[in-house]
């Protein structure tokens, strides 16, 4: 796979693989992928950040090992290729949060598992990594993972603070955010904050905003 | 590329390496990482159980530090079935080994829930006594007793599982040597709604159980999990959680269905309490000397 000329390793073309999925090509608010994750490990901060690094790992590795085999995939099995490398990428994730990070792999629990079927994963193996190589496939897993790890935060962010007041992050635990003074007066933490619809309202008003600071990104 | 990528032999040799080579990758990733895995799930067991007692030694416990001083606290494992029998009795000097099924330590609370109970509960649904009866033929449901010796003072921890909104619950009760009052609890999910459901490990609903009694010194009395705000709890109550109805639900019927097991058993072999019937031991005695309240006292007395 010899190329013409090499090109340095953060052109100008390189680096929008990055910073294009944090915006304009967000996967989870314009892509719409992945959604089904973002609303349901989104209740706790800690969750929400390593649930993203789960899936930003496993996009990059992912998107490196189908960019370095696109040339010897057999087109007909080209989906089935994709899935078993990334179920063989999420199990290695699973198996490692378990022996590792325990606590953190008791509170996923089945959501890592549902990596294998987050759209961003395949979205990405089969639009991206099968016609580039290596390298900006790398950028573009990551890229990718932070998008969507990002809208993760968000979400977490909103649904922690008016869910239960409390902000966990890993490695440190809850931090209470909202004062015992405020609870006095009579506040309450939303309930329905915890629940996955409102990840849903989340999402869209990220989307909403997103869209009217962007205008080129609105259909016609 | 020397070969046709579109052939079907191609495609079924690409297919065959890559499902070998999988595969091989994955039973080596799991092999390798598979002894930390299991390591970290006995230590987990070993810290709610000690958390359990109700001790302030053991109440913040590492899951690491709790390996290690298990055995320190927990003296005697038991294993009973529904009707009481002995069926497996090791000191703490007897090494947990992972093969020795009826080891109280290896009894695999949610495997057989799901295994054996549910079935049963699902074929004789809507009818506890017919519930009950089929449960006590069961030879196949175990239940397991840690006896906690610390500072003079005997604890007994029991377990039990059930089934939450969504998923499996199951936790651990110590009980003190009056085997009437809760010393301690802790319960864990497996996928109760997080923020809702999933608040039963959370501290201050645990905390709810200590003092409470599964007993009324006459006869069991089931420890019953109450709407919250419903109205105060009396002895045998403790407030369920706001949003999270169907898991209270779960932990109160897992409660009522074993902790009647423990009681019967306790009953029926009187060497385990610290009442003055039997010929008590010196660290049974002064414990239930120290701690009796009045209660506790009238109980230990009807107990007889």
């Amino acid at each position: 796979m010899s190329e013409t000329k090499s090109e340095p390793l953060f052109s100008k073309k390189n680096k929008e693989l990055i910073t294009s999925p944090l915006n304009k090509t967000n996967p989870v608010t314009i892509q719409i992928l992945g959604i089904c994750s973002a609303l349901a490990v989104t209740v706790q901060m800690d969750n929400a950040l390593v649930m993203g690094f789960a899936v930003m790992a496993v996009t990059a590795l992912g998107n490196v090992v189908i960019s370095a085999m696109r040339n010897l995939i057999p087109s007909r099995i080209r989906i089935i290729v994709q899935l078993v490398v990334a179920a063989f990428l999420v199990i290695c994730v699973d198996q490692i949060l378990k022996a590792y990070v325990y606590d953190v792999s008791k509170q996923l629990s089945v959501f890592v598992g549902l990596i294998i079927t987050n759209c961003i994963l395949m979205g990405r193996f089969e639009a991206f990594a099968l016609g580039n190589k290596p390298w900006p496939s790398f950028l573009d897993g990551i890229g990718n993972g932070l998008g969507y790890s990002m809208i993760l935060v968000i979400v977490a962010l909103f649904k922690e603070v008016i869910g239960s007041g409390t902000i966990t992050l890993p490695g440190i635990g809850k931090l209470s955010i909202i004062p015992e003074s405020v609870y006095q007066f009579g506040y309450e933490n939303n309930g329905l904050m915890l629940l996955p619809p409102s990840s849903l309202v989340i999402v869209a008003m990220i989307i909403w905003f997103q869209r009217a600071k962007n205008p080129d990104l609105i259909e016609a | 590329m020397g070969f046709d990528r579109e052939s079907n032999i191609y495609t079924l040799t690409f297919a065959t390496i890559m499902v070998v080579l999988v595969g091989g990758l994955l039973a080596y990733v799991s092999m390798s990482l598979g002894p930390a895995q299991s390591a970290n799930i006995s230590n987990e067991k070993m810290q709610n159980i000690l958390q359990a007692i109700g001790i302030s030694e053991t109440k913040g416990i590492q899951r690491e530090q709790a390996g290690k001083v298990f055995n320190d606290y927990i003296k005697r494992r038991i294993t009973i079935d529904y009707q009481g029998n002995i069926l497996s009795d090791k000191k703490s000097t007897d090494p947990i080994s992972a093969t020795d099924k009826l080891d109280a330590f290896n009894i695999d609370l949610r495997k057989e829930y799901s295994k054996f109970i549910k079935p049963i509960m699902n074929q004789h649904k809507g009818n506890p006594e017919a519930t009950k009866e089929a449960l006590s033929k069961s030879k196949d449901i175990h239940f397991p007793i840690f006896v906690c010796e610390f500072n003079g003072a005997t604890y007994y921890v029991l377990a039990a599982s059930g089934k939450g909104l969504w998923d499996d619950v199951w936790g651990y009760i110590g009980l003190n040597s009056d085997l009437v009052t809760i010393s301690g609890a802790v319960f864990d999910h497996k996928g109760e709604t997080p923020g809702l459901g999933s608040k039963i490990v959370e501290p201050w609903f645990q905390e709810e159980f200590i003092k409470k009694k599964i007993s009324d010194g006459t006869k069991f009395v089931p420890i019953r999990v109450i709407k919250p705000g419903s109205h105060e709890p009396n002895e045998f109550e403790v407030d369920g959680i706001s949003g999270a109805t169907f898991t209270g639900v779960g932990v109160g019927e897992m409660l009522i269905r074993t902790i009647e097991v423990y009681y019967n058993f306790f009953k029926s072999h009187p060497e385990f309490s610290g009442t003055t019937t039997v010929v008590a031991t010196a660290t049974d005695s002064t414990d239930a000397a120290s701690g009796a309240t009045a209660a506790v006292a009238s109980d230990t007395t009807s107990a007889k």
